[in-house]
């Protein structure tokens, strides 16, 4: 066995993005492959279950694991990567918070799967056909992985040790997580890698061009007004998160024309990202008549999950949608 | 944390908690609880025995946590943070826990369920003990001078006692001269003096006094800084006259052809367009409105300047601001009376000889319109039957709720008046309840209930409607004697509710004091703190507050000078112990925590290249606001941190055991 450090890469309920990311460290990807031997990468890398089964435990030296965990194919493969895995590295958004599937659960599994195969409006399927977990193909009985109640975030199905943050993480976040964690000199366990203890208005250029006092009197879209890129976004009315999201991505978005939609996650010392944003939101809009408060809430914040849970939702307080007691509400 | 060592003390307070619950065994309990080391129960902790128990118990187990489960921390907690100041711990590391209150006076039907309730809460208040610290506070000294907003008897008052005290005192006068009401009334209840006698030679010793600084003719317009170093912006109101040059000759007054409505008449007869107040105004210099100045509205005239022996008119003045640096602000800028033509049923501003009783007070005053002489403002004659009506708005759910706590005795007064004028008359006096409770008021009533031709009929005029002559025609439920009687009567007085001035909302939020429901600015404790604010160093003289009459309100005034006068002697203003606190390593300076500072406690300072949140010790109150909005948890307040908190409400939410 050579000294290079053994890794695995795999991905669980996810775009494909974080897996780009990888990809997206460029030049930097050839001088990783003089360090690290990677020994599990299905994207990749044509391997099995069986086969990393088959590793000693703890066994492989670093997994990255994306994406959110959706189906027991995916509980099956992170518990097994933990027992052969000395670190587990929680990677990208999905894997950290739960991410954008984790919006799924403010349905019910029945309610996705009736509205995926029978109501979308790019759905043909005239006989009604619905996926079942367990179906007969010419005599032999074959078996889908099941649909989990919830979404959750890796760490809420197996232990983890660091994160790795972003939808998806850009590639100087990866690297210096790289970095941290190929130096040897590991930080304490719980620590999100490659990214800032303070929040992104550290590091904004635009931070220095906000008022004395930012009070909302109205909110707009992106769309709704012309945003000039020279001054902070949210004195001009436009809704950005970066005060409440971890800094470290370089003010990408930001830089891009966007406000920030808060992918990098709350910081240490914050418990549940989307109460913190609301907080902070209704902290700043000035309004003397609740009526005219609300009719601009509604109109601008339609959709408050999607806004301040983007990439949070089963990482917060209340996971999900209340679906009454019984099977793994909660759990 | 191993070396957090606790106390944990379960008071009886005699039956109120050991009626309904088992102290000893709730105390059994806790001494289960981590880091605790010992815990007792006692019949009553607050008492001297009690105290000395928890004192010997921090030197003897060398506790640095204690917690007592007794009463509201409201009542008890400063007793017992003395009593760890007393073993020389910091007392912010006392933790109470409302086992009265929240417990057994409201559980007292479920005793075993309280019980746990009691034991589940103390559970919570032992973990978050364990993250408690010391708390210091802060000094900072405070400026020996005060303002006092609005000039009438209680600005006058406070005013005088603070320059008294040896303190600097700016007085602030929207008007041309002090005063106020009490100005325009003639006389006063029940002892019938003569308002201006009593109240002119204290304007006069205002004016002279060495400490006192008038700005008449001026509005406060912006206040920032905190209790003990506020900074007030006083806007400066052109007068058109340079008042340093001026003597108050009153030569131009005298020669002035402009004519304008007499506010100090309420709307009755005429003043000139540069005009005192009234004849004895402080300071004696003259005002011009352009509003009726026929050089500011047809270019033509002058003739002040022109008479002017010392070249004092400036038609080019413009408004000017001053700023002040006081250390407390004793608001008294009274009260207005309602719009009476708001009450469209008595036909006030529509029929002439519909008059409030304010109105009546410049009647009957020898230097008003009519030189003292009732009479009805349509015909100029005698009016023969008078009706007062009490509550005229007020006690009134369409208008005013509240009472004006002086009509009644106004409108004994305002008996008095007509009958000294027109001693031929009959007065009707239609009231709701007459309450004559102050000092010599219920004499004063008897003694006009005696007077010939002076009815009191209890109820409310309905619909007042004029006849030809200008006279008043209403029909009223008697409910003493169950009949409807129909009045003719040739004046009406209407004894108007009373509001706050309409300047006062802006000049409120200016001075973050509180309103009540009525509007009025909102004490700090109704019954024992009732004219300090929650506001520091803001403190509330006269009608402000509330309704009141004269005697009321100048015992109100100096009350509230006594307690400026204590907190500016004192010397020095101390941090709440409860502020926030920064942590810079995690604050991004997005500046959200200094948009929502309503104290303006917060700055965003450059520091190491960086953008971070800084908070003045002083100025901080401790309300949360900024804890509450930082969006990375970099903002903390002292006794309630994130950590503190969620430690006792996960422990509540796991249940004790």
């Amino acid at each position: 066995m050579s000294d290079k450090v053994r890794v695995a890469l795999y991905w669980c309920a996810s775009c494909g993005g974080c897996e780009e990311a990888f990809v997206d460290l460029a030049e930097d990807l050839i001088k990783l492959a003089e360090k690290v031997e990677i020994v599990f990468w299905p994207v990749a890398i044509d391997m099995k279950k069986s086969d990393v089964e088959q590793l000693p435990d703890e066994s492989i030296d670093v997994s990255f694991i994306n994406g959110g965990i959706r189906l027991s194919e995916h509980e099956e493969m992170v518990k097994l990567l933990r027992r052969k895995s000395k670190v587990v590295v929680a990677f990208g958004s999905c894997a950290h918070l739960g991410g954008i599937p984790g919006l799924a659960n403010l349905y019910s599994k029945d309610e996705i799967l009736k509205y995926v195969y029978l109501e979308a409006p790019t759905v043909v399927n005239p006989e009604g056909t619905m996926p079942k977990e367990v179906v007969k193909v010419d005599g032999q009985e074959l078996e889908l992985p099941k649909v989990l109640r919830l979404v959750k975030a890796l760490d809420q199905v197996i232990d983890v040790d660091y994160y790795i943050p972003g939808c998806a993480p850009p590639p100087d976040v990866v690297k210096k997580a790289l970095d941290t964690l190929l130096s040897g000199k590991l930080p304490p366990k719980g620590s999100v890698l490659g990214a800032s203890s303070r929040s992104l208005c550290d590091e904004c250029d635009l931070n220095k061009t906000k008022p004395e006092k930012i009070l909302l009197k109205d909110l707009k879209r992106v769309h709704q007004v012309k945003l000039d890129l020279s001054k902070c976004y949210l004195a001009q009315g436009v809704l950005c998160l970066g005060p409440v999201t971890r800094g470290g991505c370089g003010t990408l978005c930001i830089k891009g024309g966007m406000p920030c939609t808060g992918c990098f996650g709350p910081l240490d010392n914050v418990k549940d990202y989307g109460a913190r944003a609301l907080s902070y939101l209704a902290s700043i809009l000035d309004y003397d008549d609740e009526a005219q408060a609300e009719k601009v809430i509604e109109e601008y914040v339609a959709d408050p999950a999607g806004w301040f849970y983007r990439y949070s939702l089963p990482k917060s307080l209340v996971r999900g949608r209340y679906q009454g007691s019984g099977g793994e509400a909660h759990g | 944390m191993s070396d957090v060592r606790i106390g944990v003390y379960v008071c009886h307070c005699g039956k109120n908690i050991g009626g309904v619950i088992n102290p000893a065994k709730v105390a059994e309990f806790a001494s289960r609880l981590p880091n605790v080391v010992v815990s007792r129960d006692y019949m009553y902790m607050c008492s001297s025995p009690g105290q000395a128990l928890i004192e010997d118990d921090i030197k003897k187990y060398n506790l640095n946590r204690v917690i007592v489960a007794a009463c509201s921390p409201r009542m008890h907690e400063p007793t017992f943070q003395a009593v760890l100041k007393r073993a020389g711990l910091n007392p912010w590391l006392l933790q109470m826990v409302n086992i009265r209150e929240h417990v057994t006076w409201v559980h007292e039907d479920t005793p075993d369920k309280a019980e746990e309730k009691a034991e589940e809460l103390i559970a919570a208040a032992v973990a978050r003990a364990a993250h408690l610290y010391e708390i210091t506070t802060e000094k900072a000294p405070v400026v020996k001078s005060a303002l006092v907003i609005g000039g009438g008897i209680a600005g006058i008052r406070a005013a005088l006692d603070l320059a008294n005290a040896g303190i600097k005192v700016y007085l602030v006068e929207k008007k041309q001269s002090i005063g106020g009401k009490m100005a325009q009334l003639d006389k006063t209840f029940p002892t019938l003096d003569c308002s201006k006698c009593i109240l002119t030679p204290l304007m006069v010793d205002v004016a002279r006094h060495p400490n006192i600084e008038i700005y008449a003719y001026s509005e406060v317009v912006d206040v920032s800084g905190s209790a003990g170093d506020f900074k007030v912006k006083v806007k400066l109101k052109p007068t058109y006259v340079d008042w340093s040059k001026c003597t108050g000759c009153g030569l131009c007054v005298e020669k002035c052809p402009g004519r304008a409505p007499s506010e100090f008449n309420e709307g009755l007869g005429f003043r000139k367009a540069i005009y005192f107040e009234f004849a004895q105004a402080v300071p004696r210099k003259p005002v011009i409105d352009p509003r009726y100045c026929l050089w500011f509205t047809k270019g033509i005239c002058r003739v002040c300047s022109k008479v002017c022996p010392v070249g004092a008119i400036d038609y080019e003045q413009k408004e000017r601001y001053v700023e002040l640096n006081v250390g407390a602000i004793v608001v008294a800028i009274g009260y207005e009376i309602y719009d009476m033509s708001k009450m469209v049923e008595y036909g006030y501003g529509k029929f002439k000889n519909v008059i409030t009783g304010l109105q009546l007070e410049r009647l009957s005053d020898a230097d008003g319109p009519t030189k003292g002489k009732i009479l009805r403002l349509s015909d100029g004659k005698e009016p023969k039957t008078v009706a007062i009506v009490l509550c005229a708005g007020s006690r009134d759910e369409k208008h005013v709720k509240y009472c004006c706590r002086f009509g009644c005795a106004a409108a004994l007064k305002h008996v008095y008046y007509i009958k000294h004028s027109v001693p031929d008359s009959k007065v009707l006096i239609f009231y709701t309840d007459v309450r004559a409770f102050g000092k010599g008021f219920e004499e004063f009533y008897q003694k006009v209930r005696s007077w010939d031709d002076v009815y009191f009929i209890r109820g409310r005029p309905a619909e007042i409607f004029e006849d030809k002559d200008g006279s008043l025609v209403f029909d009223v439920y008697d409910s003493n004697t169950g009949q409807l009687i129909n009045v003719k009567a040739d004046l009406v007085v209407l004894e108007s509710a009373v509001v706050p001035p309409k300047d006062w909302e802006p000049l409120r939020r200016l001075l973050k004091v509180s309103c009540d429901p009525g509007g009025f600015a909102l004490e700090l404790h109704p019954k024992l703190r009732p004219f300090e604010t929650t506001a520091d160093g803001i403190f509330l003289a006269g009608t402000i507050q509330g309704p009141k009459d004269i005697p009321d309100t100048v015992a109100h005034a100096a009350a509230a000078a006594a307690a400026a006068i204590g907190f500016l002697l004192k010397g020095y203003v101390e941090s709440v112990p409860y502020l926030a606190t920064v942590n810079e390593d995690l604050c991004s300076g997005c500046g959200l925590c200094a948009s929502v500072c309503p104290y303006d406690a917060i700055t965003i300072e450059e520091k190491e290249g960086r953008r971070v949140a800084k908070v003045n010790m002083i100025r901080c109150k401790g309300c949360g606001a900024c804890a509450a909005t930082c969006p990375s948890g970099a903002m903390q307040q002292n006794y309630f941190t994130d950590t503190q908190i969620l430690s006792e409400v996960s422990t509540l939410a796991g249940g004790a055991k």
